[in-house]
């Protein structure tokens, strides 16, 4: 009997063996999307909650791994709705160079505004494919996608940015 | 240089500047055990499960019920005793 078949027969034991070989993935792939430690921690407990009130309807047989991620992008996501967008953080600038590091954090400035202000699940793409360099099969599969949906929130995300960016004068 | 190039191109500019403004995370760890804040959570649901009513309890109501339905002169008389 393998770790999901005893936890779909109730043992705790078993739940907490899932737990300590997934909660690290678990984790990691929540705080690539929400970017803030305490709110994947938050999420990383919730997505393991939805995966113990599923144990009778669990698939013993079934990629947990697989589900656990789907789980934890539906909550990375849903927490990305919920939230206001922030605030950019700028520092006054001083010293010599300042223009040019003015010029510099107004760039980062409007990149950073551009990004916060896709759609939470165009972010998400940008976030897993652009930034972290995900393989796009793993977050399609994260998305309950095809490849190609993927590919296609990439190329209307890079859309959106390019023009937000080319009005800010960020882009050529 | 042709369309697609170009395309290429411009998708690892945008790439390089993202990640410039918003480096990746990569590999992180909590820096704590989740593992009692999951229990805490599971103690939590089963805490806020509703009471279940016993059966003597839904079967005093109905008679009570019934009782009124029949006979709606003993309504003060209950409400006295209330």
């Amino acid at each position: 009997m393998n770790v999901l078949e005893r936890f779909a027969a109730g043992e705790v034991e078993a739940f907490e063996s899932l737990f300590r070989q997934h909660q690290r993935e678990v984790y990691g792939w929540i705080v690539r999307i929400v970017r803030d430690g305490g709110t994947a921690e938050d999420l990383t407990v919730e997505a393991f909650w939805r995966l113990y009130q599923k144990r009778d309807r669990l698939d013993p047989r079934g990629n947990c791994a697989a589900w656990l991620r789907r789980v934890a992008t539906n909550l990375a996501i849903d927490h990305l709705r919920r939230r206001r967008p922030e605030a950019a953080l700028t520092a006054e600038p001083a010293g010599p160079q300042a223009a040019d590091r003015v010029e510099r954090q107004q760039a980062r400035a409007a990149i950073r505004s551009a990004f916060d202000g896709l759609s939470p699940k165009l972010r998400t793409v940008v976030q897993l494919v652009l930034i972290e360099e995900e393989p796009y099969a793993r977050v399609a599969e994260s998305l309950g996608i095809s490849q190609s949906a993927v590919k296609l929130r990439v190329f209307r995300a890079t859309r959106i940015l390019r023009k937000k960016l080319r009005n800010e004068g960020v882009w050529p | 240089m042709n369309h697609r190039d170009k395309h290429n191109q411009e998708a690892d500019e945008l790439r390089r500047l993202l990640q410039d403004t918003v480096p990746p995370v990569g590999e992180a760890r909590s820096r704590r055990d989740l593992w009692p804040l999951v229990v805490r959570r599971i103690e939590q649901a089963s805490m806020r499960v509703a009471p279940r009513v016993p059966w003597f309890d839904w079967a005093l109501l109905g008679a009570a019920a019934a009782a009124l339905l029949l006979f709606p002169a003993l309504l003060p008389a209950l409400l006295y005793h209330l």
